[in-house]
């Protein structure tokens, strides 16, 4: 236990000291990690999002859809991203294009089994009652899949959130930039970007978990631990 | 080992892959002689240390995860705490993580594995839990009727009956461990990530391709051992259904 | 406790839930002898699982005692206490991550039978149940339908020969062919061990069918009667009984009486309805019915004509 004498506590009070002496640089570097996470999220939403969706509503290709998120689990970021840099070169679009790949997987995955899973006799009623495919789309399976859909979405924003730290060393900015730059920041300039981009993740995770809930049908909020990551598709952090 | 090593944005990239072939020279996609030269010296050795890396995480996360979920079965007050911290832990990202990590435990293997760790508790602690409460109500009664006491329910019933909830929760952990566990390379000169982190400096794509792939195909392959340890483990899971 | 059947008695049993006005189960006081069988009947509400339970004491209770074979339930260990009665529900409860023969031999391995003689057993009671043990031991319960988990419910719950069964409307989730064909089966079982089993159930038929002696509970655990399901059916102690066992009891009745007990009339003309002597009145009455025939030969285990029973005297009986 010959660490914990070692241990230097006080860096804690220097970091939280940096981040208030170097606001400006943080709020930049902070403004970058969220424009590299939004872009990146934007087009896996676009990407994913329908065409999970669809495969949902035809409930075809479930080995796909299911394993694509076993697969994604599977994948190291790093791996990911330092094949974006050998391959594609360095810089914001790359990176964000390595952070697409990572966030598809949960996206698409949740919107599958999000509408395959709608309760089919709520269809069958829907049906039933005359409603057209679209209708019964948009008007049934949609509304009742959209708290699930959501998960998938916050799982992968706080994926792409985390991940986005490590693009640093690819060049991608945010965040990472500080982190990964000991000699240049010192460890106290480290571990204070290590809380902000804490702060970060912890906030989006708890805001989108608030948009979760206020997505779910009040007669279906019992059952969906909103506030709570969404284990079930599975997230590798970085 | 520190972010001295990396790359600044804005340096330019001079590769130097040394004496090599005309394949390592072009950095080709995958130079398969670069990786016989460097396989015992290079790979192996990180290959080996990802294992160490990932079975010491996954075996403390287990036994902590496990231990706790029986706790809370007791006593269900202990549920809610423990899943929102695991839920924090879980949510901080890795590379924060580790370097939060430093000032207390320092450069460490230690910073490594207790970040690995963390990482496993909610997956585990949850799938065990919601295992052990999946037991079908009739079940239990006749468990009680039968006159099992509390510990031979929990031990003969509730917790045969949660072995495939657990498996599951593993399966993810292992998987996901294994990816993570490649980000410790920015911390400390370990495992798989270790060659990723060189060759991302000069973009030495055969060694990434290498280094990356392997660490996929570990994942698949602890992956492939889970499913078969279960089916072993759980007949009466995968019995026919009588239709 | 476990081999010969034990009478049970309830005396003067009261179970109050807490924050609840009504008890549950008020003030019953019964007898079921040795070997026989009791069924508890009564609407919703009247406390007949509940009165179930305190026997094994899955629910527990203050006032009045519960004994079995002289012994009250509450001076036994209670993991002894259960582990000496057969337990029987309607959703069976077998262990899915057990075999069949390793749910049967539940309790004798709690009670560290050794293998050979928990090996025999386990044999003798799926031939008991009518499951070929060498085609069903190994069968998990997912592999088995319906009828047959319950067949294993039933195995299991006899496997250390106790002396009393406690049975919750174990039939109530099969499909009436089935439910029909294990009832029968309970019977000609009961014929071999002669337990004392208290048997809960909401279908009065399946009461008189099964039971020797039937209690009849009404709202709030009140006893209404107590008796055999003829004099019941003869003489219903209230409304409420009467109301309860419905306005066929005459038909009822019938389905209780063989036409051997009959005075037969001679025979007369050309009949073609035959029926054999241990043929129930309600089921002659029936194929008389269907039949339009108003008289029915009976025959004797050789098919010979003894005698012809009239509609007008199964009507007069029914009154």
């Amino acid at each position: 236990m010959s660490w914990l004498l070692a241990a230097d506590l006080g860096v804690f009070a220097d970091a939280l000291r940096f981040v208030a002496d170097e606001r400006t640089l943080i709020l930049e570097k902070t403004w970058e990690h969220l424009k590299l996470s939004g872009a990146a999220i934007a087009i896996a939403i676009v990407l994913a999002l329908p065409l999970g969706a669809w495969l949902g509503h035809l409930h075809r290709g479930s080995f796909v859809a299911i394993n694509l998120a076993n697969v994604g689990r599977a994948l190291p970021s790093l791996a990911v991203i330092a094949i974006g840099l050998a391959f594609l070169g360095i810089g914001f679009a790359n990176v964000a294009l390595a952070l697409v790949v990572l966030a598809v997987p949960p996206i698409l995955t949740n919107a599958y089994v999000a509408v395959d899973e709608v309760e089919p006799d709520a269809v069958e009623a829907a049906r039933g009652m005359g409603m057209t495919r679209r209708q019964i789309l948009w008007r049934v399976e949609l509304p009742m899949a959209l708290p699930l859909i959501f998960a998938g979405i916050r799982t992968a924003v706080v994926f792409v959130v985390a991940t986005a730290t490590i693009a640093a060393v690819a060049g991608g900015g945010g965040l990472g930039d500080i982190i990964v730059n000991r000699a240049a920041y010192g460890l106290e300039g480290v571990v204070g970007a290590a809380i902000c981009v804490s702060v970060l993740a912890l906030a989006a995770d708890f805001l989108l978990g608030l948009v979760q809930r206020l997505l779910t049908p009040p007669g279906l909020r019992a059952d969906v631990h909103a506030l709570e990551p969404d284990v079930t598709t599975g997230v590798t952090r970085l | 080992m520190s972010g001295g090593l990396l790359l600044a944005q804005g340096e330019p990239i001079i590769p130097d892959f040394g004496e090599g072939s005309d394949c390592v020279v072009e950095n080709r996609f995958f130079c398969p002689d670069w990786v016989r030269d460097n396989w015992a010296g290079v790979i192996q050795p990180a290959l080996l240390q990802h294992v160490k890396l990932v079975v010491i995480a996954v075996a403390i996360g287990f036994v902590l995860s496990f231990a706790a979920a029986l706790v809370a079965h007791r006593y269900r007050l202990v549920e809610a705490p423990f899943t929102a911290f695991s839920a924090v832990v879980y949510t901080i990202p890795s590379l924060a993580l580790f370097q939060l990590l430093v000032p207390v435990t320092g450069l460490t293997v230690t910073t490594v594995e207790i970040a690995l760790v963390g990482y496993t508790l909610l997956i585990l602690f949850r799938n065990t839990l919601e295992g052990l409460r999946s037991v079908p109500p009739d079940v239990l009664e006749a468990a009680r009727g039968m006159g099992y006491t509390r510990g031979q329910t929990l031990w003969r019933v509730e917790l045969p009956l949660a072995v495939p909830a657990m498996f599951a929760g593993l399966r993810v952990a292992v998987v996901s461990t294994i990816a993570l566990a490649t980000v410790a390379a920015l911390v400390i000169p370990y495992g798989l990530g270790y060659p990723i982190f060189l060759a991302l400096r000069e973009a030495f794509k055969t060694e990434i391709v290498v280094a990356g792939g392997l660490a996929v195909l570990m994942a698949l392959v602890a992956d492939a051992l889970l499913v078969a340890a279960q089916r072993a483990l759980t007949p009466w899971a995968s019995a026919r259904r009588l239709a | 406790m476990s081999g010969a059947a034990a009478e049970i008695v309830f005396d003067r049993v009261t179970k109050r839930y807490p924050g609840r006005a009504e008890a549950a189960v008020s003030d019953l006081s019964l007898t079921v002898p040795a070997g026989e069988i009791c069924c508890l009947v009564g609407p919703s509400g009247a406390g007949k699982t509940t009165a179930m339970k305190l026997v094994n004491r899955l629910i527990d209770f203050e006032e009045g005692d519960i004994t079995i074979g002289g012994e009250s339930v509450r001076s036994l260990d209670l993991t002894e206490l259960r582990r000496g009665i057969g337990y029987v529900i309607q959703q069976v409860g077998l262990f899915p991550h057990m075999t069949v023969a390793e749910n049967i031999s539940t309790v004798p391995r709690l009670r560290g039978w050794e293998k050979g003689r928990t090996r025999l057993r386990v044999d003798e009671l799926l031939d008991l149940v009518d499951l070929p043990a060498e085609d069903y031991r190994a069968r998990f319960p997912s592999q088995l339908s319906g009828g047959e988990r319950q067949r294993v419910g039933l195995a299991r719950a006899l496997a250390a020969d106790p002396p009393a069964m406690l049975m919750d409307e174990p039939f109530g989730a099969l499909d009436p062919i089935t439910r029909a064909r294990l009832q029968h089966e309970l019977l000609r079982i009961q014929g071999a061990v002669r337990k004392t089993i208290i048997f809960v159930t909401h279908d009065i038929d399946e009461a008189i069918l099964l039971a020797d002696r039937i209690a009849i509970l009404r709202e709030g655990g009140v006893l209404a009667q107590y008796d055999t399901p003829a004099r019941i059916l003869e003489h219903p102690a209230d409304d409420f009984v009467e109301r309860f066992i419905g306005s066929d009891r005459g038909i009822k009745l019938l389905s209780l009486r063989r036409l051997d007990e009959l005075e037969l009339a001679p025979l007369d003309g050309a009949i073609d309805l035959r029926a054999s002597g241990d043929t129930t009145m309600r089921d002659a009455l029936s194929q008389m019915i269907t039949h339009g025939s108003r008289s029915l030969v009976v025959v004797d285990s050789e098919g010979q004509p003894r005698g012809v029973v009239t509609l007008d005297a199964l009507a007069a009986l029914a009154e």
